[in-house]
């Protein structure tokens, strides 16, 4: 096993011809094999990926397949909590986790621009390497494509991920009931704020860091636990609002949530305040939302706040017939209001 | 959390709701002057823990909403010109002007960037000095001063690529043109507590004095705004006309000294025309003598763009306080957050958008609602 730190990840002889990534590395040719030989196959390790096929040949899995894939641009690339390697992982596990299944193996697909430094691209693997031992996936493909300097934001991951659903799980966006229960797995927005925290221009001090993190131990547990879980989601982009408008939508339900008991870092309230944002619509990367049957709800959260990712996991509404499609709030002062689908980016206001 | 949560108290707001609930005996017409509180009364759900006489009439308070669209489409031809850089704060990115806003010109190659500080673009201006950096300088008095701070480093810098496009606009003027309007139904204003902060409120006792209208400075949380009301309406109901401070923790009676000294320094009084309400007098501040080398209107040939609104959009009434908007026949329609016929249903200050966004609950009829799509 290679040591994995950043600290200790040092490019091996024929990488420092080159401090940064120049186009040759994606050309197919010598300086490609040497990106592969030096960097990806010492991190990634692993059976499948060792014999550098065209494809990575994998043994029959039981169960259906669950298959899903996403790209990963964040500008800057690393931030506090995470690093673009570590969100592509975690990302496309959680995808893969929130759908029932037991996430299995990864694609890696690196666009990189010419320019980039190779003692960036080294963190940025090696966070990624480190993530999949996380969740106990293997990465077992890839590719590497370089453009020209000024044509990518440094280094773009897209990663595919296939796991198994085993037989008797069933959970979709389409299946919340009223009565449900909503649970949250712990505090929202942080996400979001540790990337906006960082972004040139908006730099404010602050100790919000990403909760860029594997759910799919937790959910393990959760079905374990409550295999009669109707839906769960990870609220990504659009944060919380997204989710809970989507599961509205798609089940033909209304949703009713107590902002008060949604969780909220203090930090991260009050830097939204700050710029006018809302926590409800700001992105998590180590988030679930589940929906389950009321008399499961306890026992559900019981089982989440023994798991390290779900201390704070906590219910914060319920599933109703009322007002189909739409998420209503009721506030801390106690009005009601709807909580919106997230148009595009939130935009900072002018006061 | 001390200065967020507790200034969202439940049990706090139950009791200045039935103070109010209490004092109040017919029917009143309350504005909040600012954007910011619209959105967050609507946010809250304040509307609903008023008694039904007390009625929240939104006001004309929403820089992104008032700013003409003359100026958003002279924004769009200026950020278009080839080699400009273009800063803005993000809300005025997706204002309508004519036939497109700033994300359409950002869409097709202009270089259009969000910033947070106009200090962010006297910066930009500095590192591209072979470009021309323009600033969107939007806003009421609370934004006044760090705009007016940007031209005067830009000057002592004598930094020749930096300019701004200044629509200020100022409060008192827009309070005494509501209530001069005849359909004027308004007969008490929250003043808008960050605008104090930077003028203070010596300039509301003679608003006050000549319509006889109660005038209370307030904050911007729940029960910022529900003591802000509760003062008003006792004052309607005392047949008093004050000009009361609910904001003190903030706001002084003189205000900011040396920010109206830096305003003072860089800006002028000038008619403005406020988008859906038309030319108000002396309700706008420009750059004055030697800061006029930086006035983007100046620097670049715009002055000849014709502009027109949709004759569809009646947002004027809106910031008027004669029409809320839910009783506009093209909101939520043909006017949504997404294909907006005019400003107020894009900023998150506006009135259209917030009732789009958190109240269509109020807007339909609270218990039975249904979602339009």
């Amino acid at each position: 096993m290679p040591d994995l730190t950043p600290d200790a990840w040092t490019c091996p002889l024929p990488l420092r011809d080159y401090p940064h990534v120049v186009l040759g590395h994606g050309g197919g040719g010598r300086l490609s094999a040497d990106l592969v030989e030096h960097l990806f196959l010492p991190a990634f390790r692993n059976a499948a990926l060792a014999p550098l096929g065209d494809a990575a040949v994998l043994p029959p899995a039981s169960g259906r397949l669950a298959f899903t894939t996403d790209s990963y641009v964040v500008r800057p690339l690393f931030f506090p909590g995470g690093c673009v390697g570590d969100l592509a992982v975690n990302g496309t596990v959680n995808d893969l986790a929130v759908s029932g299944a037991t996430p299995l193996y990864l694609s890696a697909g690196f666009i990189l621009e010419e320019g980039l430094p190779f003692a960036d691209l080294g963190r940025i693997v090696t966070r990624m390497a480190a993530a999949a031992r996380g969740a106990g996936v293997t990465v077992v493909c890839g590719d590497t494509k370089v453009v020209d300097r000024g044509h990518g934001d440094g280094c773009y991951i897209t990663t595919a991920g296939v796991g198994v659903v085993p037989d008797g799980v069933n959970v979709g966006v389409h299946r919340a009931q009223p009565g449900d229960a909503v649970v949250v797995s712990g505090a929202v927005g942080n996400h979001g704020m540790a990337v906006l925290s960082v972004r040139a221009g908006l730099e404010f001090e602050t100790q919000i860091a990403s909760d860029s993190a594997p759910l799919s131990g937790l959910v393990a547990a959760m079905l374990a636990a409550c295999p009669d879980l109707r839906a769960m989601r990870d609220p990504t982009r659009g944060g919380l609002a997204a989710t809970l408008n989507e599961i509205a939508t798609r089940s033909g339900v209304g949703i009713e949530i107590d902002e008060t008991a949604v969780p909220v870092d203090d930090e991260v309230r009050a830097a939204c305040d700050l710029l006018g944002l809302d926590p409800l619509l700001v992105a998590n990367e180590g988030k679930l939302v589940a929906v389950v049957p009321p008399d499961s709800a306890n026992r559900l959260l019981t089982v989440m706040r023994r798991h390290p990712l779900g201390t704070r996991a906590a219910v914060i509404g319920t599933i109703t017939d009322q007002h189909p499609k739409v998420v209503v709030a009721r506030t801390a002062v106690g009005g009601r209001r709807v909580v919106p689908i997230p148009l595009g980016e939130q935009l900072p206001r002018i006061c | 959390m001390r200065h967020l949560t507790e200034f969202r108290d439940g049990a706090l707001a139950r009791r200045l709701t039935s103070e109010i609930r209490a004092a109040v005996t017919r029917p009143w017409a309350v504005m909040e002057v600012c954007g910011g509180q619209t959105h967050s009364v609507i946010r809250h759900g304040i509307d609903q823990l008023l008694p039904p006489e007390v009625e929240l009439v939104h006001g004309p308070g929403c820089p992104v909403c008032v700013t003409p669209v003359e100026l958003i489409d002279k924004a769009l031809a200026i950020a278009a010109t080839p080699g400009v850089l273009f800063c803005s704060f993000g809300d005025m990115l997706r204002v309508p002007g004519t036939r497109e806003d700033l994300f359409a010109v950002k869409g097709r190659g202009a270089d259009v960037r969000v910033v947070y500080s106009p200090l962010d673009a006297v910066r930009l201006a500095r590192q591209n000095p072979a470009r021309q950096v323009v600033f969107f300088a939007v806003g009421f008095e609370t934004t006044a001063p760090a705009n007016a701070m940007a031209v005067h480093l830009a000057k002592r810098l004598a930094l020749g690529n930096f300019s701004m496009l200044v629509s200020h606009v100022l409060v008192p003027p827009a309070i005494d043109a509501v209530m001069s309007s005849p359909a004027n139904r308004v007969r008490a204003f929250l003043a808008a507590g960050h605008v104090c902060s930077v003028m203070g409120f010596h300039q509301y006792p003679p608003l006050a004095e000549k319509y006889r209208v109660p005038i209370v400075v307030t904050g911007f949380e729940p029960l910022d705004l529900l003591d802000g009301i509760r003062r008003a309406v006792l004052q309607l109901e005392a047949g008093t006309h004050a000009v009361e401070n609910a904001y003190p923790r903030v706001v002084t009676f003189d205000g900011n000294r040396p920010a109206q000294a830096m305003l003072a320094e860089v800006f002028e009084e000038t008619d403005r025309a406020w988008r859906g309400i038309g030319v108000i007098p002396r309700s706008g501040w420009r750059l004055r003598g030697e800061y006029r080398a930086f006035d983007a209107e100046e620097r670049f040939a715009v002055g000849d763009i014709r502009s027109s609104e949709s004759p569809r959009c009646r947002s004027g009434e809106v910031l008027r306080g004669t029409l809320k908007p839910h009783q506009c026949e093209a909101f939520g329609t043909t006017c949504t957050p997404r294909t907006p016929l005019g400003a107020t249903m894009v900023s998150s200050e506006g009135a259209c958008a917030a009732y789009f966004n958190y109240g269509r609950l109020v807007a339909l009829g609270t218990e039975c609602a249904t979602c339009p799509t």
